[in-house]
């Protein structure tokens, strides 16, 4: 947002700052690839200055309390900034203290995650010696970030287990709390023999009540146990805990945000975007980038006191690793499920909707460079648009869903 | 050939239904399309066909799942658990089996879903 926003409000009227707590900047989907050596620690990590332009002040210290009604921030250290205008960008992060057991005696020991930097490394780890066994990939509970995260990893697992010959020795069960693998119907339709073909045992609507670590299991609360050798869980996921403190979030920290212009449902000098807030569109970093371009003006908008541009879908779009090296690309929003076709160019492709393919793997693993050397820049993706295009899809007919 | 164009003529995306006389449309799991169509004597038939007699404490849960629906939020078997109208225990014993997906379905709206 720095990167779109210094283009058009200068100084010395404006004065952009980011308050960021880290310093350094993490490629969140290379979590995926780092437990298999796909990827290596320096792939997916870079500093925060590396991204933000000259005229934009980074302030890399921890904030206590958003104070709304002030409209202030108070730092850690007691000190009070004022604004004008807030963009909350605090994502979503896991809490396995949510899941009675779950970080018990066996957290990265047989219990992993791989949705931060330190659980991908230790899963890393442990990947590159185990010897084979039961096998459980998990969710908690929806929503997730990239909720097609865990799917990724079974399938990445299974390529990874038969490279190493060893996956006559793994029994991969994935575990969701959801009615299947799959919960849309062309979903399922094009995609569910992908989970035959590689053997991979699916439990449905299983709602985690504790992790046993004695016995290693997972049990239900219909009292259904699944036991584990190594489980591999993707624990709830919550907004920041800035936000609880702040007294701004929904019962799982997520900002109420209006779905459309991604304003703040309480404060409209506050905006949203990304996993933060509690829009129903879907927890994956294409979102908040295709957001980016509705809110710069969206902002600029309100500065002039205009009426906000109603124009977020719930556009999203995304590689989906099916391994041997083969991917999928879906692209959806919140009307339309996932369908066939080609992308982005109606009828041409290159890349095909809906069906694996190596040139979407292709298209997955040149993503880092464009995020890192486009998307954080600021540059729009040519022939890819904030909103989504219906032309060269394979629609039925246009019907509502929901989430 | 013949038998791939067979199994597409069955294969049916929405279905009509009667229930008490009025005319509903479900989805190819049994869930109604149009949330508009759906009253009291539609959630009592839905339920019968799970096997649940509806009792005071199952409408408490299947209104409090509409307004969840209506505001848009994304439903969990967690923040069922959370909300204080009823807890996950009293949840499974209102609705034995996978009660989410069976509650939401009595209720008429969509079943929690992924984006795939």
């Amino acid at each position: 947002m720095a990167n779109h926003l210094h283009h058009h409000l200068k100084q010395p009227d404006w004065q952009i700052s980011i308050i960021d707590e880290r310093k350094e900047h993490y490629y969140q989907p290379g979590y995926l690839f780092l437990p298999f050596d796909i990827y290596a620690p320096e792939d997916i990590i870079k500093t925060v200055e590396e991204f933000i332009p000259k005229e934009v002040k980074l302030i890399k210290q921890k904030i206590n309390r958003i104070l709304p009604s002030a409209n202030k921030i108070q730092l850690d250290g007691g000190e009070e900034l004022s604004y004008d205008i807030l963009i909350i960008a605090t994502g979503a992060k896991i809490a396995p203290e949510e899941i009675e057991g779950m970080k018990g005696a066996e957290w990265q020991k047989s219990v992993f995650d791989f949705y931060t930097f330190e659980g991908a490394l230790a899963l890393r780890n442990k990947l590159r010696e185990w010897e084979g066994g039961k096998l459980v990939v998990h969710i908690t509970e929806m929503p997730i970030k990239c909720p097609v995260a865990p799917l990724e990893f079974t399938f990445l697992a299974d390529s990874f287990f038969k490279h190493k010959h060893m996956r006559d020795k793994v029994d991969i069960t994935y575990v969701t709390p959801l009615s299947g693998a799959f919960t849309k119907p062309k979903a399922n339709e094009a995609l569910d023999h992908l989970l035959e073909e590689k053997n991979i045992n699916v439990e449905s609507d299983f709602a985690i009540e504790h992790v046993d670590n004695e016995k290693k299991a997972i049990v239900d609360y219909g009292g259904k146990r699944i036991p584990f050798d190594l489980l591999v869980t993707v624990p709830t996921n919550k907004g920041d805990d800035l936000i609880e403190r702040s007294g701004m979030g929904d019962e799982l920290n997520y900002v109420p945000a209006n779905k459309a212009t991604l304003q703040s449902k309480e404060y409209e000098n506050i905006f949203v975007i990304g996993d933060a807030s509690n829009i129903p569109a879907s927890k994956a970093g294409s979102v908040a980038h295709f957001e980016a371009e509705i809110l710069t003006d969206n902002i600029l908008l309100y500065i002039k006191g205009q009426p906000l541009k109603e124009e977020f879908d719930g556009h999203a779009n995304c590689f989906i690793e099916t391994g041997n090296g083969k991917a999928l690309l879906i692209d959806f929003n919140y009307t339309h499920e996932p369908v066939e076709g080609s992308f982005p160019f109606p009828g041409i492709g290159p890349l095909r909707l809906l069906k694996e393919s190596r040139m979407n793997h292709m298209g997955k693993l040149a993503f880092r460079w464009i995020y890192w050397n486009v998307l954080l820049k600021g540059t729009h993706i040519p022939f890819v648009s904030a909103t989504m295009s219906e032309s060269g899809k394979h629609y039925d007919k246009v019907e509502s869903v929901a989430n | 050939m013949l038998i791939n164009l067979f199994k597409s003529s069955l294969k049916k995306q929405n279905m009509e239904r009667t229930i008490n006389g009025k005319s509903i449309t479900v989805n190819e799991e049994g869930y109604l399309k149009d949330f508009s169509q759906w009253d009291d004597k539609v959630g009592e038939a839905l339920a019968a066909e799970s096997g649940i007699a509806l009792t005071p404490r199952h409408w408490e849960v299947l209104k409090y799942l509409q307004n969840e629906q209506k505001n848009q939020v994304a439903l969990s078997i967690r923040r069922v658990g959370k909300s204080g109208v009823v807890d996950i225990k009293e949840f499974y014993q209102l609705f034995p089996i996978a009660p989410l997906k069976t509650a939401t379905k009595i209720a008429g709206i969509p079943k929690p879903a992924s984006c795939i």
